[in-house]
């Protein structure tokens, strides 16, 4: 393809009102998601780049043609950030594969380069490597603002005429410039000439092999041809066999020929007129946030902080979310006819879908809190201090937020591992944050110590209730990085883990930043994530609300004589809950309770704590409401009549009660261990975008609870 | 690697000192420290060092980068 006919097909386009499609891309903490936002607003979508779990992030924007009047859609693409066409990481590699692939859906009419104002420099280095790729480019010079406050004055004129693509410049943060921005777009409907390269190819590699591997690659120019070339022979043996010696050097090389160009070009458009104000000030607040003492005093603050809004701030709108499905649910009941249809809408239905809702607020809020850090730049500062502590156990600086994160809840706190740019340590920390005892084992954990432990029993100034809940947290944490420390072992990766990053200067964080995350994560799961719970959700629905068709029959015909003959509302009642619970040990959850039985003996557990254990995987909680069935509770939410029903529970064949210090402590580790969380492997799943990881991960976990509980009940009975 | 004593890493490097950048002793961190800026004939400080003494975080044209010690002593600089 000759770039002349590049350029007129796309001047062309313009005018068939053709969808044009833009790609923005840029170096990292370049504001190239500030821009996007502002370009796109709400017209924009989060996805998978297929195959991969890099986010990718679509959207459309609307521009008015400054000469015609025309308005026009245009389709922007964010790509992830990149520092060279050299990809090193998976972000980089999507990158290059999007913006090199003219079969790609997402191949761009227009690439839109973001550079930072302020780092001029160093992000030119991309831009120029872009530009030699012969497309049609623009360049926006991003921070404007920022830059001339620190005594940088760019020649925006003089910097379009030296690297021949059009250049504008914004403030994407206070939505200055962006009509500029979109103007540009439509220099691209006039007769514009393609740049020429800014480099000199000949000083980076062979002249003749140059020629003959455009002349078979045949991209867009020479450059492009070679870039090309480069990333199919690290793919293909045979290519590489005769074509390595060419490439020896072609890269460092080639960057070291830009620097010196770059420092032409800035020599003749960037002057500096006084020292760069905000390296000082971010200086000064890095002194305190990374000083030996006061660095863990802030981050252990701003842990404490985000914890507790997690867990406390969360519960109000959970309760009222709560409450509402309830009062749905109950509403539903009474308008309907007591029907098949009417219990899945809601047992199944209606239950799945606030199980799910359910994790709204706090995935909200930790994204909220996770956007502020991101964007105010202190969250490279929480990998810079903790990077050594977390290395030891392959883990990354990162995964301090989801580890922590994961005492809330583990769904946003997995979902929260995209910070994590290796994949491996992201992996890792994936798979242990459900080791960290979250909310919902609170109620478990509860009800088990009650039982257990007679009240006011003490041991010195201490609740010994207390100490064991504390113990249980301890003992989730310790897990976890023992089981890091193992799997950085057991998984291998091709990658090069490298830690150099950027500590980008602090800034104030942008409300609508923080919105759009909030609103675009909560948005992910309840339409991703989702899909996954309520299968689930309805499975379990049918496997406890039906069984074996002469079983229930028996049963109703029981209650029908029994309800005819009773005369209060109290008798009734009592009958309605007895039914209930005959119902579930007759249905095929019971069935399964009965079936895995011989399995869970020699942890202590008989069939009815098989049930729970199947029902609890929706949800850890669920075992209280189950138990509170499954005895005859009268009231589900009160804790004591069922820890009351529990203590009197004797085994019929030996008379002993079932619920002893070694039972207790055994499904203690059992709830510590096993991955009773539907919603927490939806998540998973749609993290790694594999079934593999969840299933591994669901496997591991429940040997472990297995294991631990054998141990535990083996030695204490 | 031989150390001569002359030849320094920026490993070596104290708390607020600059050096200039001379070379890389490993090609693929070589790539990933020039797209971050480190590029040899540039200055760097050391401008802090992480509470358990690693990594460690340079400025180097205007940029704070954060490379681990075990980074760092591939780059050789001349002061």
């Amino acid at each position: 393809m000759l770039n002349t006919d590049l350029f007129s097909t796309l001047q062309q386009n313009f005018s068939s009102k053709e969808q044009i499609k833009i790609a923005l891309i840029g170096n990292p903490n370049c504001g190239k998601s500030t821009l996007f936002n502002a370009l796109t607003g709400l017209h924009q979508k989060t996805g998978n780049y297929p195959g991969v779990t890099v986010d990718k992030k679509t959207g459309v924007c609307k521009a008015q043609n400054p000469i015609t009047k025309q308005m026009q859609w245009f389709r922007l693409i964010d790509l992830p950030g990149t520092y060279s066409l050299f990809p090193k990481s998976l972000d980089e590699q999507v990158s290059f594969n999007v913006l090199m692939d003219a079969k790609n859906v997402d191949y761009p009419d227009i690439i839109l380069i973001v550079v930072d104002a302020s780092n001029l420099k160093r992000h030119l280095l991309l831009a120029t490597q872009l530009i030699d790729l012969g497309r049609p480019c623009m360049l926006v010079l991003n921070m404007i603002d920022a830059a001339t406050a620190n005594g940088i004055e760019i020649d925006v004129n003089k910097l379009t005429e030296l690297i021949q693509v059009p250049v504008v410049s914004c403030n994407a943060r206070q939505q200055e410039g962006i009509e500029g921005v979109k103007n540009t777009f439509f220099a691209f409907a006039q007769n514009i000439k393609p740049q020429q390269g800014l480099i000199n190819i000949q000083a980076i590699v062979n002249k003749d092999y140059a020629e003959s591997v455009h002349r078979f690659v045949n991209q867009t120019s020479v450059y492009a041809s070679l870039l090309k070339q480069r990333s199919n022979i690290e793919k293909d043996e045979k290519l590489n066999a005769y074509n390595k010696k060419f490439f020896t050097g072609f890269e460092s090389r080639d960057m070291l020929f830009r620097f010196e160009k770059i420092k032409k070009i800035s020599l003749e458009c960037v002057n500096y007129t006084s020292i760069r104000k905000d390296l000082k000030a971010t200086d000064k607040l890095d002194r305190f946030t990374t000083h030996p003492f006061w660095g863990f005093v802030v981050f252990i603050t701003v842990l404490f902080l985000m914890f507790q809004s997690i867990f406390y701030l969360a519960e109000f709108p959970m309760q009222w979310i709560e409450t509402g499905f309830s009062f749905l649910t109950q509403k539903t009941r009474e308008i309907l006819p007591d029907n098949f249809f009417t219990s899945l809408l809601t047992n199944g239905i209606l239950a799945g879908l606030s199980g799910i809702v359910v994790f709204v607020p706090q995935i909200a809020l930790l994204f909220g809190f996770i956007s502020l850090l991101e964007d105010s730049g202190y969250m490279a500062r929480v990998s810079f201090i903790m990077d050594k502590l977390m290395r030891k156990v392959g883990l990354n600086g990162r995964s301090v937020i989801p580890l922590i994160s994961g005492m809330a809840c583990a769904v946003p706190a997995i979902m929260s591992t995209r910070t994590i740019s290796n994949r491996k340590e992201r992996l890792v920390t994936i798979l242990i944050t459900p080791l960290m005892s979250c909310s919902a084992r609170l109620p478990v954990y509860t009800l088990l110590i009650g039982i257990m432990v007679p009240s006011n029993y003490r041991f010195g100034f201490f609740d010994v209730k207390g100490l064991l809940l504390t113990a249980l947290y301890l003992l989730g944490i310790i897990v976890a990085i023992a089981v890091a420390a193992v799997l950085k072992y057991v998984l291998k990766t091709k990658e090069r883990s490298f830690f150099m990053m950027e500590l980008p200067v602090y800034r104030i964080p942008q409300l609508k930043t923080v919105l759009l995350t909030m609103f675009d994560k909560v948005k992910v799961f309840l339409f991703d994530a989702g899909k996954v719970i309520m299968i689930i959700s309805v499975i379990l629905w049918f496997l406890t609300s039906y069984g074996p068709k002469k079983e229930f029959a028996a049963i109703e015909k029981n209650y029908i004589e029994a309800f005819a003959k009773a005369n209060t509302d109290s008798i009734k009642q009592e009958l309605t809950i007895a039914m209930e619970t005959q119902k579930l040990q007759a249905s095929y959850a019971g069935h399964l309770g009965k079936i895995i039985e011989p399995a869970i003996r020699p942890l202590g557990f008989d069939w009815k704590i098989g049930i729970s254990l199947i029902t609890s995987i929706a949800a850890r909680e669920v075992f209280v409401g189950t138990m509170a069935t499954l005895y005859q509770s009268r009231d589900k939410e009160d804790n004591l009549s069922i820890r009351q029903k529990m203590m009197q529970e004797k085994d019929p064949m030996t008379g002993k009660l079932v619920y002893n210090f070694a039972v207790c402590l055994s499904l203690l580790m059992f709830y510590a261990f096993a991955m009773q969380c539907m919603s927490t492997l939806a998540v998973v799943k749609r993290e790694t975008n594999s079934y593999k990881w969840p299933i591994i991960q669901f496997v591991y976990m429940s040997v472990l609870a297995y294991i631990a509980s054998l141990l535990v009940y083996q030695i204490l009975k | 690697m031989v150390m001569d004593g002359l030849t320094k890493t920026l490993a070596q490097l104290l708390k607020g000192e600059t050096a200039t950048i001379s070379s890389f002793s490993d090609d693929t961190l070589a790539l990933k420290l020039i797209e971050m800026g480190c590029i040899p004939g540039e200055k760097i400080t050391l401008q802090h060092i992480a509470p358990l003494g690693c990594p460690f975080a340079f400025e180097v044209n205007g940029t704070l980068v954060s490379i681990r010690k075990s980074e760092a002593q591939f780059v050789l600089i001349s002061k």
